[in-house]
């Protein structure tokens, strides 16, 4: 049995031998790339704090078979930022107080840049909130986040405006 | 969770050769199977990666009308692909109303159809119950049952069926296609799950080894696009299962219905099509006594199988709203809150 696979994460070729077929996409992020920004809250799909991009979806990485995914491309919250410069959506979560403790937060932040990119809440706050209910906030920062994903939405289609001009 | 061998074949026939041998199962996304297998419910000695099998993730349209879709096709691609949303929105609004967006991107077709049951005492290996272990007995029986079965039960099991997907597909008389050691076959979605009897670890027509390949809507399933809803009843407003639920579609014609189809969600081991329903509506006016009389007959045979008798009236008046939504018509696009009773403005129907 081959247990080697190779990903591409945050723009980074990684080849990794994982020794056991049991190894989810989030447990490879953080125990062996040592990415521990995605995190482990249920571990079952439920809370959704280990969402990530996979191909440009975001997924529960918690329930992907890493073998599975052998030749993906990963994008974690790691790899949303230039540099010193914050994602649109990052910069939103601050400027609205889209957290309070933070653990959800990278789960929140990843969830709302692949809503944005499916394009179907547009600016409709209620299509927000549904296209985020896979992502639980034990400190109920709710109304902050939806703030946040609208202000981040506005953001990005005025950026994408000016470089279609 | 238990080890297992992996293996990704790169044909069908090589991946039905390696399920035939029992303590075999596919794996498609993941999204049930790995939850069931971390928490020790199934216990998979190999894993049949299907997930890069050839042409199973494509929506085709057939010649003489219908939809072919591959099942491997993902769950938020089907219920945005403009087409079939168009042709079949009850469908679509099901898909819309389950799980979370991030579970609707990586779920696939053919995983949906084979979900488990999300009976608590199922999930919990230090409980009883014949599904898992067969002649353990039912801790659901006299446990914690109010969200359990109230058509089809049996003593041995009074678990339900999960999904949302498959209640307007019975509806629609959608079919699967099915590949296995002994050929390609053909089976009704509606005989796809079967009842628990006193064999409730046996949840479908699949034998060891077989693949769902592709499902198939009739066109004759078209017709109902103009009045076609799925209304859902969850303990809470988004990412939740369905307490109830039911897809109403109607042909109206000349103010009279011409054809109807009627199912319900969350009251048996499998999506409940409702045909005596379906006998009252065609050839009434769409109107309240006869969407009342429909669901009469719908739940006509229903009984609780313990603390659930609500569920029995729930699943009437979600059914006669569902027929009333569906009779107003189907709307422009799926609403904010897919199937949900609740509305996305305040005072306004929850379909506004």
């Amino acid at each position: 049995m081959n247990l080697s696979i190779n990903l591409t994460v945050n723009g980074v070729r990684r080849d990794v031998a994982l020794g056991d077929p049991r190894v989810t996409l989030l447990d490879l992020l953080r125990e062996r790339l040592d990415l521990t920004g995605t995190k482990k809250g249920c571990d079952r799909g439920q809370c959704g704090a280990c969402t990530v991009l996979v191909d440009g979806r975001r997924i529960n990485s918690c329930l992907a078979l890493a073998l599975s995914h052998d030749g993906a491309e990963i994008l974690t919250i790691e790899g949303v930022a230039r540099g010193d410069q914050l994602h649109p959506v990052q910069a939103a979560f601050i400027a609205h107080d889209g957290f309070q403790c933070g653990f959800c937060t990278p789960g929140q932040i990843m969830s709302a840049i692949g809503l944005i990119q499916e394009g179907q809440a547009g600016d409709d706050p209620e299509r927000i909130r549904e296209g985020m209910s896979g992502n639980l906030c034990r400190c109920a920062a709710y109304s902050g986040i939806t703030e946040a994903v609208l202000d981040a939405q506005k953001s990005l289609s005025e950026a994408d405006r000016r470089h279609a001009a | 969770m238990n080890t297992f061998d992996y293996v990704r074949p790169a044909t069908i026939a090589g991946a039905i050769a390696a399920a035939a041998d029992p303590g075999a199962a596919y794996l498609a996304a993941g999204t049930n199977l790995l939850d069931l297998m971390k928490g020790r419910i199934s216990r998979p000695n190999r894993l049949v990666d299907i997930t890069r099998l050839p042409g199973l993730d494509r929506v085709e349209r057939l010649p003489g009308g219908g939809i072919r879709i591959g099942a491997l096709v993902r769950n938020a691609d089907l219920a945005h692909d403009r087409v079939f949303a168009r042709s079949y929105p009850a469908v679509a609004e099901a898909l819309l109303s389950g799980a979370s967006a991030q579970l609707r991107n990586a779920a696939t077709v053919g995983g949906n159809l084979l979900q488990r049951t999300r009976c608590g005492y199922f999930y919990d290996v230090t409980s009883a119950c014949n599904k898992r272990e067969p002649g353990a007995g039912c801790d659901a029986l006299h446990g914690e049952n109010r969200s359990h079965a109230v058509l089809g039960w049996s003593e041995a099991c009074i678990a339900t069926h999960p999904s949302d997907f498959c209640v307007p597909l019975v509806a629609l008389d959608a079919v699967v296609e099915i590949e296995g050691r002994a050929g390609r076959r053909e089976v009704a979605v509606e005989a796809l799950h079967r009842l628990p009897g006193d064999t409730p670890e046996r949840e479908s027509a699949l034998e060891p080894g077989d693949l769902i390949v592709a499902l198939r809507l009739p066109g004759e399933a078209g017709m109902f696009s103009a009045h076609a809803r799925y209304l859902k009843v969850r303990e809470r407003t988004s990412y939740a299962f369905a307490v109830v639920s039911a897809a109403a579609a109607l042909r109206i014609e000349d103010g009279t219905i011409r054809h109807a189809r009627v199912a319900l969600g969350g009251v048996a081991a499998k999506p409940w099509r409702a045909r005596s329903a379906e006998e009252i509506l065609a050839g009434s006016s769409p109107s309240d006594p006869a969407f009342g009389r429909a669901a009469e007959a719908a739940l006509a045979d229903a009984k609780p199988s313990g603390d659930n008798r609500f569920k029995i009236e729930l699943a009437r008046r979600t059914l006669r709203r569902a027929l009333t939504l569906a009779a107003a018509g189907t709307p422009e696009r799926v609403p904010a809150l897919p199937a949900s009773p609740f509305s996305s403005a305040p005072g306004g129907l929850h379909d506004a």
